[in-house]
């Protein structure tokens, strides 16, 4: 088994699919001779042909918009989006095509579509290179969106939405991709989509976050676990649908929530998450629930974006202040 | 100084306003057994347009985009087409549709409000109507890639109007489909009006068929009013496309003789004089004066045919006010492939305030 980062294993499951399924196509800017500006495309055009690794001219309007059309007449596209600040020209197709051509149709048509772009911040990166778009793409019914938090998830996660009937969009912590290794087996085996991870199990406190977030979110369990505070910490993994199940459980048994997120908090998922505490999970609450988050400003340039990061410091000191409140 | 590059745009015509012929006409355009079909779907075209908004302003229907003088175009362009290629329409283009075997009663559906209405018993491949404009252009391309990638001999045809061109879809679409060389028919329909912007706001360019050379595609304009015209050159389009010779630009150029939708009332905005002017120009009079001449029509045919349509469209009409209404759960059944858990509880909820007459009645009037 290799040890391999984030954008490896991404990598991996790209090249697995595309030795797997013949319908499935790889296009985006930069993606093929390249190897895409993260290298996670590298080596798959030369492996499968530049009909089926496709460079694409620089527009992506019509990256997500063909992809579509490819998908409806039975390709599984895979869409590369540069960086996720970029995804915007491509949002009418994504909420007026791609998320209801099924329902549009009763069904005669779908669009088993999956569109790659890197998010978040962290990476010291220009302007518009740091978005964190999830909510808004949450909220549009019909889309599926997933991040993952680890090699091996991207790798298992991404299995699943290339396997998936219908459109996903698939959000790749860019701080993530070569922030760690571990050992992540070729065997396609795909993971759940629509399901929460459990990362670590406690009894005082749930700490809820996703992608890149998970990173100071596990640092600030291990800072409670040496104050004793016996800490709960979940992987959404999939923003939308939302297992609340997995959280309302979790919550049931510590009564305590901080939930973290990198995009900004009015309207954010965890306005959401909290919501569904308060509808479903409100009596088991034994103190208020604590949103660590982006703020509701510009993502900052490189300067000041650990200043916007959530940062351990700050989710150990919503958690103590869950934990003093009861 | 040199000139590196130079471009022509044709102009295509081979009937003149009143049939008569401007020079040696295709093949096809001297045969009444291939004219009399196409007549024919013009002529039921524009029936079930009739009875379309008359049925919207008696309350049974709800907005309604009149395809009212550009039946040629959809018409002639669909039956070039195979029943494999694939259809990408505006909202505009139930000629083409009904040509592809959309049904009436389905097209009715649609504008009835009820998404079964784009649940096409035939042309399975073909895209519902496009309401966003010129994003379709993009989903043609990204089939006409598809059908290329496989070896499939299939076309995808995508339709838009003068206005659908102004869109960075329209030009992104075409500059794919063109790098790709994908077998892509784009016909503009350009029916000079936007809504209430004339073609003349809309582009300062002569043509709008030369758009297409920016991005490297044949560019051809024809006369949208002349039936021979749009099908011969659609013909020769689909024939290149599928043997590798990439896309083409079609610029129909016709005239829009009704209002947008029935929500519009195009006499704020233009001279009715001047769209009186437009009806000598109509193309059904224009094929029919054709067909008379060839001595393959006359008043008894005519009677005929609009005996036989409006009862294909009578019959539509029946069928679509007894269309059972849609049931409270299918706002649910056809998101996803399967319903996700998280939607369950949501769907319950539908249920349980669903009022009796679910889906409430064919029609109501939305603008």
């Amino acid at each position: 088994m290799a040890e391999l980062n984030l954008v490896e294993a991404v990598n991996l499951a790209l090249a697995h699919e595309l030795a797997r399924d013949e319908a499935v196509v790889l296009l985006g800017e930069d993606i093929g001779a390249n190897g895409g500006v993260f290298r996670a495309t590298a080596g798959l055009q030369q492996r499968f042909g530049a009909g089926r690794v496709v460079d694409t001219p620089l527009a992506e309007t019509a990256i997500v918009g063909t992809a579509i059309g490819m998908a409806a007449m039975g390709l599984r596209p895979v869409a590369e989006i540069q960086f996720s600040g970029f995804l915007y020209p491509a949002i009418d197709h994504l909420v007026n095509h791609a998320a209801r051509l099924r329902n549009r149709t009763r069904g005669r048509l779908s669009c088993p579509l999956v569109v790659r772009t890197p998010c978040g911040g962290g990476i010291h990166a220009p302007e518009h290179h740091s978005e964190s778009p999830e909510a808004m793409l949450a909220h549009t019914p019909g889309l599926r969106v997933v991040m993952p938090s680890s090699p091996a998830r991207a790798y298992g996660l991404l299995l699943a939405a290339i396997r998936d009937p219908d459109p996903v969009m698939f959000l790749e912590p860019t701080r993530m991709y070569r922030l760690f290794r571990q050992e992540v087996a070729d065997d396609g085996e795909a993971l759940p989509l629509d399901v929460c991870f459990t990362l670590r199990s406690g009894s005082d406190l749930t700490l809820v976050s996703w992608g890149a977030m998970l990173h100071e979110t596990q640092a600030a369990a291990d800072a409670l676990a040496a104050e004793g505070v016996s800490t709960e910490v979940i992987d959404v993994a999939t923003l939308k649908p939302l297992d609340t199940a997995t959280i309302l459980e979790s919550v049931a048994r510590t009564g305590r929530c901080v939930i973290v997120h990198e995009a900004a908090r009015t309207a954010g998922l965890g306005a959401e998450i909290a919501a569904c505490l308060a509808d479903e999970g409100l009596y088991s609450l034994l103190a208020p629930v604590q949103r660590v988050t982006g703020y509701d400003t510009v993502m900052p340039l490189s300067r000041l974006e650990n200043q916007y990061l959530p940062s351990v410091e700050r989710i150990v000191a919503a958690a103590r202040k869950t934990l003093e409140a009861s | 100084m040199s000139t590196v590059a130079r471009f022509d745009i044709d102009h295509i015509r081979f009937l003149d306003p009143q049939g008569e012929a401007l020079g040696p006409l295709p093949d096809f355009a001297r045969d009444p057994a291939r004219l009399i079909p196409m007549y024919r779907a013009m002529y039921l075209t524009r029936s079930f347009d009739a009875k379309a908004i008359a049925l919207q302003r008696t309350g049974k229907l709800g907005t309604f985009a009149s395809a009212l003088g550009q039946e040629a175009i959809g018409v002639g362009v669909a039956s070039a087409m195979r029943p494999e290629d694939a259809l990408f329409p505006s909202y505009r283009e139930h000629a083409a549709q009904l040509v592809r075997g959309v049904r009436i009663e389905e097209s009715l559906r649609y504008w009835g409000g009820d998404e079964r209405g784009s649940d096409f018993a035939e042309a399975r491949h073909d895209f519902p109507n496009c309401v966003p404009i010129g994003t379709q252009v993009c989903h043609a391309a990204g089939a006409a890639y598809a059908f290329r990638l496989r070896g499939e001999a299939r076309a995808a045809v995508c339709f838009l109007g003068d206005g659908g061109s102004s869109k960075g879809d329209f030009y992104e679409g075409l500059n794919f489909a063109a790098v790709w060389k994908a077998p892509l028919l784009i016909v503009l329909s350009n029916n000079q009006w936007a809504i209430s912007v004339p073609r003349s706001a809309q582009s300062a360019t002569a043509t709008l068929a030369q758009k297409a050379i920016a991005a490297g595609v044949e560019g051809v304009q024809v006369d949208g009013n002349d039936l021979v015209a749009v099908h011969h050159v659609a013909r020769e389009a689909l024939a290149k496309a599928r043997a590798g010779g990439g896309p083409t630009l079609i610029e129909a150029v016709t005239y829009r003789l009704g209002d947008h939708t029935t929500a519009d009332d195009a006499s704020r905005y233009r001279d009715p004089a001047v769209v009186q002017e437009q009806w000598s120009f109509e193309p059904l009079t224009r094929l029919r004066n054709h067909l008379v001449k060839l001595g393959a029509w006359g008043p008894e045919k005519e009677e005929a045919l609009a005996r036989e349509c409006a009862e294909t469209v009578n019959a539509a009409v029946e069928a679509y006010l007894s269309t059972p209404p849609p049931t409270t759960a299918a706002m649910f059944e056809h998101l996803f492939a399967t319903l996700p858990a998280a939607l369950a509880a949501q769907r319950d909820e539908a249920l349980r305030f669903a009022p009796r007459t679910a889906g409430g009645q064919p029609g109501g009037d939305h603008g």
